[in-house]
């Protein structure tokens, strides 16, 4: 069984899964097929949805980012502290966030790369730092005012219908075609499935590994921190409690969508499905008035399925 | 390999220095050291009725649910394994206690029984998922992480649910609040547990098998060890701990808070082990070590309160500690670091210690 063939699998596998849901929720739920159901599904994650494709990056690699979450709650308070509290101006303060997220995200990679220290653990430590740094930048909840923002909430791409694209969405969707231009066309990319792959045969090749992985790592960070601003401009406000625990979506998504969590398998086309299904199992369960915990069981449903799936088809027993 | 390192004092200085529960114990001892002049409250034990008060039995009170945890965890790592699915099995185990006690007829025993057997069957199915379907153990048990929390609130119907307030249920407080011997209970049920679990380990042959397949799960299914029956078998253990704790974490306050309890407990526990001198690579392991980073872990916050840090910015300090022990435990820092010693000393006979040295230190 080829690779080709089998990433093809996966993908159509998430598809089907995502087509399933659609066509039985719009069966079960009237208004469920219309553009305004779509647009929310994007605006309301996107957040989510940058943080998944920079995670896609950093599990391609063979490695893993537990941060996410917490640096997202880190730059939320800190856009919002730095705009309400000290009158910066936005476009700095965003400027700002991103060039500490990356930076961030870059000295991981470093210690993971130079120390050979397990990702696991490393990031483990930034998901406390980011956390702790988040509280002590502010405690509470901050309102963002500025004209700014209610500049950019006007912001939006008519998609008929009477639905809109926001600012939002359309900052996950460059990220995402960013990003699969840079998988599949350049260099970069190809090293990460390379490192991902074998990093031992990566460096045999003569393949910049070091560079690729703090790159990763980078690239992670700045994901997490446009992330933390998108959630900014979709709720006004920060808070550093914010995206607890995202990290687990996030890594859920990037499974569901295909990618194999011990690298160098797998794509952001595979991750965009995941999530949107996430997106549209919540969406079932508001339509349906059902709990939101009932959407976090069926995702960790779906994830195991997945995991099974990539175990029977994908990746075929191992000999012992 | 280790010959030329004995000094004529005896005790060589690689058994000292490799005995694992060591470098935990020294930052112990370190941290109680200044918060001996820094903090002499630290020290203050009041007897109030017959029962021991202050900060060092809070730090052990405290730390009670980080032991029971990393007892659990440093079996399943000892196998090459990881379970995160602990903190979310703790909040399950909690508020199905807490459900059963609040919503039906049933008595503290039968809730208790019952919500344990819920948390073994939570790690049965991660032990299945791990040795029949050969899923990596991070991925088997994030699926019960991400979804366990999920389950948990579903139960409680997504709000906090209380124990309720009176006789019949003194027995479920005292589990939390109670005192006995003059100490906290969760304390003496941590103890207990991490003895029991010493004795069994050490004294029969359960922890050889355990080392045994982390170490290498193929040549030790060759000799003729059930390498799944043991994995099978820590990951119920670590399930039946995280039940445990989850009983003291809802015993303490007498509620089940399905969204706060036990979160990122599972990372604590972990920590806790690798401070402790146990490699997630698996093979030997020391739950003498785990033990004490997990009391380490708390003295660590309890010092942090005292100073005044809110307990918010609290995980800052704690990250650096987490970075400072795995450079510490980092092969590539080490070798330079004996690089360095053996430069000093000049000594050729230490030059050819091969690179198994760090792999087979002293388990205590």
């Amino acid at each position: 069984m080829n690779q080709r063939w089998s990433k093809l699998v996966s993908t159509a596998s998430t598809a089907s899964v995502l087509l399933l849901l659609w066509i039985v929720a719009g069966l079960a739920f009237d208004n469920f097929w219309s553009p305004f159901v779509v647009a929310d599904l994007f605006s309301e994650n996107a957040f989510l949805g940058i943080s998944a494709i920079g995670m896609t990056l950093v599990i391609l690699s063979g490695g893993i980012d537990l941060s996410v979450g917490s640096v997202i709650g880190f730059t939320t308070i800190f856009v919002a502290t730095l705009i309400t509290d000290h009158s910066v101006s936005p476009w700095l303060a965003w400027l700002t966030a991103l060039l500490i997220g990356t930076g961030f995200g870059a000295m991981m990679g470093f210690l993971i790369h130079v120390f050979e220290l397990p990702a696991f653990l490393v990031t483990l430590a930034g998901l406390f730092f980011a956390r702790g740094m988040a509280f002590f930048v502010k405690p509470e909840s901050v309102q963002i005012r500025s004209e700014t923002y209610e500049w950019l909430s006007s912001c939006a791409v008519p998609t008929g219908g009477g639905a809109e694209l926001e600012l939002t969405t359309l900052i996950l969707l460059s990220v995402f075609a960013i990003a699969l231009v840079t998988l599949n066309l350049t260099r970069f990319g190809r090293n990460i499935f390379a490192i991902g792959g074998s990093q031992s045969s990566a460096q045999l090749m003569g393949l910049p590994v070091g560079r690729t992985k703090v790159l990763v790592y980078a690239i992670s960070g700045f994901c997490s921190a446009l992330a933390g601003i998108t959630m900014t401009l979709y709720m006004d406000s920060g808070n550093p409690i914010n995206a607890t625990a995202l990290e687990l979506d996030a890594i859920a998504i990037v499974v569901i969508g295909g990618t194999l969590l011990s690298g160098g398998v797998g794509g952001v086309t595979g991750t965009m499905l995941g999530f949107l299904i996430y997106g549209t199992i919540y969406q079932i369960t508001y339509f349906a008035s059902l709990s939101s915990s009932l959407a976090t069981i069926a995702i960790g449903a779906l994830l195991l399925t997945f995991i099974m799936l990539q175990r029977l088809i994908v990746a075929p027993a191992e000999a012992e | 390999m280790t010959a030329p390192e004995i000094e004529s004092n005896g005790l060589s200085r690689s058994q000292l220095t490799r005995s694992t529960a060591i470098w935990p114990l020294f930052a112990l001892g370190a941290l109680l050291l200044l918060n001996a002049f820094a903090l002499p409250s630290f020290f203050e034990l009041e007897f109030l009725d017959g029962n021991l008060y202050g900060s060092l039995v809070d730090v052990l009170n405290r730390s009670s649910i980080g032991v029971v945890l990393a007892v659990g965890m440093t079996l399943v790592i000892a196998t090459g394994g990881v379970d995160l699915s602990v903190g979310s099995v703790l909040a399950i185990t909690g508020t199905v206690a807490a459900t059963l006690m609040a919503k039906t007829e049933l008595g503290v025993t039968t809730a208790v029984l019952i919500s344990i057997a819920v948390a073994m069957l939570a790690g049965a199915l991660n032990g299945l998922l791990v040795t029949s379907l050969k899923i990596e153990p991070v991925i088997a048990t994030l699926v019960l992480m991400v979804s366990g929390r999920g389950i948990a609130k579903y139960i409680a119907g997504e709000q906090v649910i209380s124990v309720p307030r009176d006789e019949a249920f003194a027995a479920f407080d005292w589990i939390g609040n109670g005192h006995l011997f003059g100490l906290p209970v969760p304390t003496l049920l941590a103890l207990s547990l991490a003895l029991v679990t010493f004795f069994v380990v050490r004294k029969t042959s359960i922890g050889l098998l355990i080392e045994s397949v982390g170490g290498n799960a193929a040549a030790s299914r060759a000799t003729g060890i059930n390498d799944r029956m043991v994995k099978l078998f820590v990951y119920v253990f670590a399930a039946f701990c995280a039940g445990v704790a989850g009983l003291i974490d809802t015993a303490y306050i007498n509620a089940s808070d399905p969204v706060n309890a036990g979160v990122f407990t599972e990372l604590d526990a972990i920590f806790a082990v690798l401070v402790g001198g146990t490699a997630l690579t698996g093979g030997r392991f020391s739950l003498t070590g785990s033990i004490v980073g997990a009391i380490l872990l708390q003295t660590l916050l309890t010092t942090m309160y005292a100073y005044g840090v809110a307990s918010d910015v609290a995980p800052v300090p704690k990250a650096g500690v987490i970075l400072i022990v795995c450079l510490l435990q980092s092969t590539k820092v080490r070798t330079w670091f004996r690089k360095r010693a053996r430069g000093q000393q000049g000594n050729p006979a230490t030059a050819f210690s091969s690179p198994a040295d760090s792999s087979s230190e002293e388990a205590s």
